[in-house]
C-alpha cells in the first residue's frame, strides 16, 4: 500500500496526541483514521473497524438533527468539508456501537495543502453537555 | 547511475582532523545518466568541489534543492557554473504559500548576508517549484514529495533505466510516531524509499542523542536503517552526519546499529568523496 500524503500523516500523528477527539476522511469522504476519544464517543474502536467508506461510516451513526430527523450524509459537516471544501459546523445528535445516543458538536475543515492539493477534511467534535 | 557524495554533513560545515574521512562538507550529491546528464542534488558547501571538477566547457546544470536551510544552498553562489555567462541552470526547490522560490534564495543571496545579488549571477538561471508531479529531466525521471522535517522539505526518487535511487536526507518520520515505525501507509518517504536500489538518507543521530533532539527535523541511525528496512531498500547510505561527530564515533554508530538490527541491505558508510555505482541487477 502506498504511503498518505504526509501533511494527512501529520494530522494523524497530532490526533493520537490529542485528548479531543478527531476524525480523518479522505478527499472522497472515506474514513481515514480517528483517535482514542473519538472511540469512546463513537462506540467503535479503530483498530477494530480500520478504515470505512464514506457511505458507511455516514450512516453508521444514524446522525439525526435536533427534531429526531435523520441528517442526509451530504448535509453532515465532515461531508460538507469534503464535498464543498470549506469549514462547517453543526450540532446533531448520534447512536455509537453501544446503541447510547449522544449529542455532539462538531466542526469540520478541509485539507487543502500547498499547490492547492485537497487532501481529504479534518472533524473535531465533543459533547456539549458533559 | 553514478552517485559521487560531495558533501555528507548535517547543519554546519565541520572540517578539521576529526571529520577527515566522512569530511565536513554539508549535502550536495551528484548523479549521472547513462546519456551524460548529471543531477546535483542540494547545494550544500560540498557543491563548491563539485564545480572545481567541471570542464569549463559545461553549459547545462540541474540544481536539485530539497529545502532551504543554509547547509543545502550555503554553497549555491561557490560553484563556479553559475559565475559563467550562458550556462543555463535549473534549480528546483518547494514551493512555499507566500514567496517564490527566487525570492527566499535571495533572502541569502543578497547583502548583508551575502556580498553578490542573485541577479548579478551571470548565468541564465531558471527556478521551478515543486511538488509538482513527476519531472524528466533527459534520462531520468525524477518524483519529488514532502517529507517531514521544519519547512518545506522534499525527498527525492530518482529513476533511470529501472534502476532507483532515493535521496532524503533530512527527515524525521518517527517524529510523533507512537510507535516506529508505523505500517508505510503511514510513514512519511515511504513511497519515495520504496524498493529503491538505493537510498541516501538522513541518520544525523545516535539513538540517544534523537531523544533530546526530538522534533529538530532529523533521525537516528537506527530509524534510518528501520526505514530503510520497511522500505525494503537494496543498499543504505547513512548521510547528514552532525556536526559534532567525528569519524570514528560515526563508524562506531554504523557497526553498533548494524549489529543490533542485521540489516538485509548493504550498509555503504556515506563518506565525502565516494562514488557509488546504482543498477537495478
Amino acid at each position: 500500500m502506498s504511503q498518505q500524503e504526509i501533511e494527512v500523516i501529520l494530522a494523524r500523528h497530532l490526533a493520537e496526541y490529542l485528548a479531543l477527539p478527531i476524525f480523518i476522511v479522505d478527499p472522497e469522504g472515506d474514513m481515514l483514521y480517528y483517535n482514542e476519544p473519538a472511540e469512546v464517543i463513537l462506540g467503535y474502536s479503530y483498530n477494530e473497524t480500520g478504515p470505512m467508506p464514506a457511505e458507511e461510516w455516514s450512516t453508521i451513526f444514524h446522525p439525526v438533527d435536533q427534531e429526531g430527523n435523520p441528517i442526509q450524509p451530504e448535509d453532515l459537516p465532515l461531508m460538507i468539508a469534503t464535498l464543498r471544501r470549506h469549514p462547517a459546523h453543526r450540532r446533531f445528535w448520534i447512536q455509537g456501537l453501544d446503541e447510547e445516543n449522544r449529542e455532539i458538536e462538531l466542526t469540520a475543515f478541509p485539507l487543502i495543502a500547498q499547490g492547492d492539493r485537497f487532501l481529504g477534511a479534518l472533524a473535531i467534535f465533543w459533547e456539549p453537555t458533559r | 547511475m553514478k552517485l559521487t557524495l560531495w558533501g555528507t554533513r548535517g547543519s554546519l560545515a565541520s572540517p578539521g582532523p576529526d571529520t577527515v574521512r566522512y569530511g565536513g562538507n554539508t549535502s550536495c550529491v551528484t548523479v549521472e545518466g547513462s546519456a551524460g546528464t548529471m543531477l546535483v542534488l542540494d547545494a550544500g558547501t560540498g557543491i563548491r568541489g563539485l564545480g572545481l571538477s567541471l570542464p569549463e566547457t559545461i553549459d547545462r546544470a540541474y540544481i536539485l534543492l530539497t529545502q532551504l536551510h543554509m547547509d543545502h544552498i550555503q554553497g549555491l553562489p561557490f560553484f563556479g557554473p553559475l559565475r559563467r555567462r550562458g550556462v543555463k541552470v535549473d534549480i528546483w526547490g518547494p514551493a512555499s504559500t507566500t514567496l517564490s522560490l527566487r525570492s527566499r534564495l535571495m533572502r541569502y543571496l543578497s547583502p548583508p548576508l551575502f556580498p553578490v545579488s542573485l541577479r548579478e549571477i551571470l548565468s541564465d538561471l531558471t527556478f521551478n517549484e515543486l511538488p509538482h508531479g513527476i519531472l524528466e529531466i533527459n534520462e531520468f525521471k525524477v518524483t519529488a514529495q514532502l517529507v517531514i522535517h521544519p519547512n518545506p522539505t522534499l525527498g527525492y526518487r530518482i529513476e533511470e533505466a529501472g534502476s532507483v535511487v532515493t535521496y532524503i536526507p533530512d527527515h524525521e518520520p518517527a517524529l510523533s510516531a507512537p510507535t516506529f515505525p508505523p505500517t508505510a501507509e503511514w510513514t512519511s518517504g515511504y513511497d519515495l524509499a520504496a524498493g529503491a536500489d538505493l537510498l541516501i538518507h538522513d541518520s544525523q543521530y545516535s539513538d540517544e542523542m534523537y531523544h533530546v533532539r526530538m522534533g529538530f527535523g532529523h533521525s537516528s541511525l537506527g530509524q534510518a536503517m528501520q526505514f530503510a528496512r520497511l522500505a525494503g531498500v537494496k543498499r543504505f547510505v547513512p548521510f547528514h552526519h552532525d556536526p559534532v561527530h567525528s569519524d570514528d564515533l560515526i563508524d562506531r554508530l554504523i557497526e553498533t546499529a548494524v549489529a543490533a538490527i542485521l540489516p538485509s541491505f548493504e550498509v555503504i558508510p556515506g563518506k565525502e568523496g565516494a562514488t557509488v555505482i546504482v543498477n537495478s541487477r
